[in-house]
């Protein structure tokens, strides 16, 4: 019982930082025109929020399904589709871009192509008969190797002026977010995780292994893919609205599992979105406000993250 | 005796191929050459074959058969058919040292630059080595999945550098794969891989054994450490070699010693000059294919060879027992 | 009642299982053994549904298992495979509440509580209730795993090489545990066994596989043969009584 109060005792801790983490980002050197200030600021906050929670609860469920504390789902080539997407539509309409294509445009056609590459690749390995998660994974990581070598051709074609768009597209940032979308965005967001949290105790069952899954009355495929098919919606949702953050989940989902020691996963999954909103926001606060660095957040988080992840693989024994 | 003989006749078929692709390779282009011209001794023919034609074949052949050589040997000390460069981090480092030679060092010239490379990827692969002997349960997919996120890694460590110095479409432009740079004069680099590529061959079986791990190489009697660092340094030279020659070519390393494999069987010392020829053919036709299928305009290599090897591989998974 | 017809399974092109058709009585302690490849973890895998045969249905009290809604399977049918290497932060009360999860989900009450402690106690693990499992050693490990399973509180068990890993201490008591739970509760144990002593000791029945087909099946007393082992498992075997029980010497 000391445990179960210890991990809700933690998660408060959390939640109190995080809210420490939002005033101090909303209020610190507000200037003259707060009301200015206020209303660009509190947008990104919920940018920042949205995809914390969408990174925290996918990363966590694929490394549960998977077995495995360093994987995380952006290998499966989501953000390379997205990528490809961003290319092609520059590649065609160069600086028109923008005139052609609105917001709303793209962040649907980004989801709808990510989803669907998604299900293609799910159809691709389950209809096969073969419901091995790692070759559904290294089918995902090859097709993404080769959309990032066509995105890399046609980035070589494009002018450099264009190239610009594509390259703020390469990069998360929490910078250029359009409202209507973040309304969109959290909408789905909401109730994919609203599903997602309610099946988390199936989650748990899975954590033990397949054949203790379906020893335990679970349908395990079933769950597999159903469980694959949030993290899809999750991972474009997150990557349509800011671009991609690759190693943000490895990042906030070991932290979590360092700081909570439970197996459960409705305690790990909201441990990991405040774990997750404390680092995009500290990071985009040092960033933002400190430091005044132009450097896009992600390319932080990636190289930190990277960081911290060859450390963890080296200072374990085993893996 | 017959057996011998086949062999013998299947190499000979094998190079007989492979000189009909170099052969094509060397007369196809934006500008016409033809045998007569070389033949009656045209000067600007065989200027033109010299400074381009020859030395792209030969950088070519020369990077076909030493990545193909470089998957081999890192597929026998993992002891895992997935494990190559493309997929151990490995040609991710080398892109690291040619970002950290920019950096530092962008006035000195191509030796530093090589050695920054080959430096990159030697500790590189070291840690890829690392990690896998940690890697309890030895799936066979799981390790070129951690390889993969090596790779990544790394990739984005240099892309945070490269984003600050406002170079990344430059960057992306040197690591694509492209063989039409090669000229006289500028990829002479790349004959490093030729005895590197030998002594792979001399060192084949004892990659394996060292594969089995350190304590089944020391009761055979192998020098552990020695031999991994002979391995690791003949990769790195390889991979360094081609990067700064010819840019990043992809699933070369992994696609043909599994095909290889496939048909000719498991021996080292008898598929090894197979999958040098293999290597060298296929490299050699991706080259034309991207020098053709847009004419008079060129897809560089790195495309064509991954689209390739993309739906080789593929199909090689899915299809595959 | 299990009852299993014309089971076929192959791997490839290697036939694993070829027609098996068996029944397995009520209450009774039932070893599969023979040799390696013979089949027997496979047929195992196959009743529990861990894996789907090419061929023939398995019944449950009649029923075909894949009619059956998996939880409902789950209160009637559980099985242990050899392998349960997780890394997860949990004790090992926690790890036997999960036997509840097929009635209960998440949500213990009070009669899901009880019977947790019920099996805590039937496998003697009181000490270490809260001892995280991946702190314990292979053998406690085994029993964590194997109260799991009590907990669950199936009619029908299926172990697959339970004693592996174990000394022989705790080797015989956990077959002590398995003889309670047929003799007290009224359990159909089938088990997979290397060792035929212990397979002597401790079951009414011996089923022996050999090339994925059913070899011999019968009683204990009239599989220990000398020469129907000998059969099985290629070597000359003999029987010593000891105390009414057969023990087989093979290291001739």
């Amino acid at each position: 019982m000391e445990k179960v109060t210890g991990d809700k005792a933690k998660l408060w801790i959390a939640a109190g930082a995080l809210v420490a983490v939002i005033a101090l980002y909303l209020f610190w050197q507000m200037g003259g025109s707060w009301q200015f200030a206020l209303n660009l600021r509190y947008v990104k906050v919920l940018a920042i929020l949205v995809v914390a929670c969408c990174v925290a609860y996918s990363s966590v469920a694929f490394q549960t399904i998977t077995h495995n504390r360093i994987l995380t789902p952006s290998i499966m080539g989501f953000e390379s589709v997205y990528l490809l997407i961003q290319t092609i539509v520059v590649f065609v309409y160069g600086d028109n871009t923008y005139r052609v294509l609105s917001d709303w445009g793209n962040f649907a056609i980004s989801i709808i192509g990510m989803v669907g590459f998604a299900f293609l690749l799910y159809l691709l390995i389950y209809k096969r008969g073969k419901d091995n998660l790692y070759l559904l994974l290294l089918v995902g990581v090859v097709t993404g190797i080769l959309f990032n070598s066509l995105s890399s051709f046609m980035q070589l074609l494009i002018d450099p002026n264009d190239f610009f768009i594509v390259q703020g597209k390469m990069f998360a940032s929490f910078n250029k977010i359009n409202r209507n979308l973040l309304g969109l965005a959290s909408v789905i967001m909401l109730v994919t995780l609203y599903i997602g949290v309610r099946l988390a105790r199936y989650l748990d069952v899975l954590a033990l292994g397949r054949d203790q899954a379906i020893n335990l009355g679970l349908n395990y495929n079933r769950m597999v893919q159903l469980f694959l098919a949030l993290i899809a919606v999750l991972v474009s949702v997150s990557t349509a609205l800011i671009g991609p953050i690759t190693f943000l989940g490895l990042l906030v989902t070991n932290l979590t599992y360092e700081l909570f020691r439970t197996y459960r996963h409705r305690v790990l999954i909201t441990a990991c979105c405040l774990v997750t909103g404390i680092t995009l926001l500290g990071g985009q606060f040092v960033m933002e406000r400190l430091f005044n660095l132009s450097i896009p957040v992600s390319a932080i988080i990636n190289f930190a993250g990277g960081l911290y992840f060859m450390y963890l693989l080296l200072r374990v024994r085993k893996i | 005796m017959s057996l011998f003989v086949e062999i013998i006749l299947k190499i000979i078929i094998f190079i007989l191929v492979l000189g009909v692709c170099a052969a094509a390779s060397l007369f196809i282009g934006v500008a016409d050459i033809t045998l007569s011209d070389l033949l009656s001794g045209h000067p600007e023919a065989w200027s033109l074959v010299s400074i381009s034609r020859i030395p792209r074949t030969m950088a070519l052949l020369l990077a076909g058969a030493g990545m193909s050589i470089s998957g081999v040997v890192m597929q026998q000390m993992t002891q895992n058919k997935f494990v190559a460069p493309t997929t151990a981090g490995t040609l991710e480092a080398a892109k690291m040292g040619l970002l950290a030679f920019m950096i530092l060092l962008p006035s000195a010239g191509t030796l530093w630059k090589m050695l920054f490379a080959f430096a990159f990827t030697f500790g590189a692969s070291i840690v890829f080595l690392t990690i896998v002997r940690k890697i309890r349960f030895r799936n066979v997919i799981f390790v070129p999945l951690v390889g993969l996120i090596f790779g990544g890694i790394i990739g984005s460590i240099s892309t945070f550098f490269a984003v600050k110095l406002n170079i990344v479409q430059d960057t992306n432009a040197w690591m694509m794969g492209d063989f039409s740079g090669v000229l006289q004069g500028r990829y002479e680099l790349i004959y490093l891989s030729l005895p590197a590529t030998l002594l792979t061959y001399f060192y084949a079986n004892k990659f394996t054994v060292i594969g089995m791990g350190e304590d089944f190489s020391k009761n055979l009697g192998l020098n552990y450490p020695a031999i991994m660092n002979i391995g690791l340094f003949c990769v790195s030279l390889t991979v360094s070699a081609v990067v700064i020659t010819a840019g990043v070519i992809p699933f070369l390393g992994l696609i043909v010693p599994n095909v290889v494999s496939l048909l000719f069987g498991d021996n080292l010392k008898k598929t090894l000059p197979y999958v040098a020829l293999c290597g060298s053919i296929f490299l050699l036709l991706c080259d034309i294919l991207g020098r053709v299928a847009v004419y008079p305009y060129e897809i560089p290599i790195g495309v064509t060879v991954s689209i390739l090897g993309a739906i080789i591989f593929l199909a090689f998974i899915l299809w595959k027992k | 009642m299990i009852e299993v017809k014309e089971l076929s399974k192959q791997f490839g092109k290697k036939v694993v299982l070829d027609g098996i058709d068996v029944q397995f009585p009520k209450g009774k302690i039932t070893s599969l053994i023979g040799s390696n490849g013979a089949g027997k973890s496979t047929l195992l895998s196959v009743i529990s549904r861990l894996l789907a045969q090419d061929k023939g249905v398995v019944r449950v009290d009649e029923k075909d298992i894949h009619a059956y809604k998996n939880n409902v399977l789950s209160q009637r049918l559980s099985i242990l495979k050899q392998s349960n290497h997780v890394r997860l932060k949990l004790t090992v009360r926690e790890l036997v509440s999960f036997g509840r999860f097929p009635y209960s989900q998440d949500n213990l009450t009070a009669h899901d509580r009880q019977k947790v402690d019920t099996a805590i106690r039937f496998l003697d693990l009181q000490d270490i209730e809260n001892t995280y499992i991946d702190e314990l050693s292979g053998g406690q490990k085994q029993r964590a795993y194997m109260a799991m399973v009590v907990a669950q509180d199936t009619d029908y068990l299926l172990l697959d090489e339970p004693l592996n890993n174990l000394d022989m201490k705790h080797s015989v008591q956990i077959m002590k545990t398995l003889r309670r739970l047929a003799n007290e509760l009224g359990k159909t144990i089938i088990i997979v066994l290397h060792d035929i002593n212990f397979a002597s000791h401790y079951s009414d029945y011996i089923l022996a596989l050999k090339d994925g087909k059913v070899r011999y099946y019968d009683t204990t007393e009239r599989i220990m043969n000398e020469r129907v082992l000998e059969d099985i498992f290629g070597i000359p075997i003999s029987i010593i009584e000891f105390n009414d029980k057969k023990i087989c010497n093979y290291f001739n």
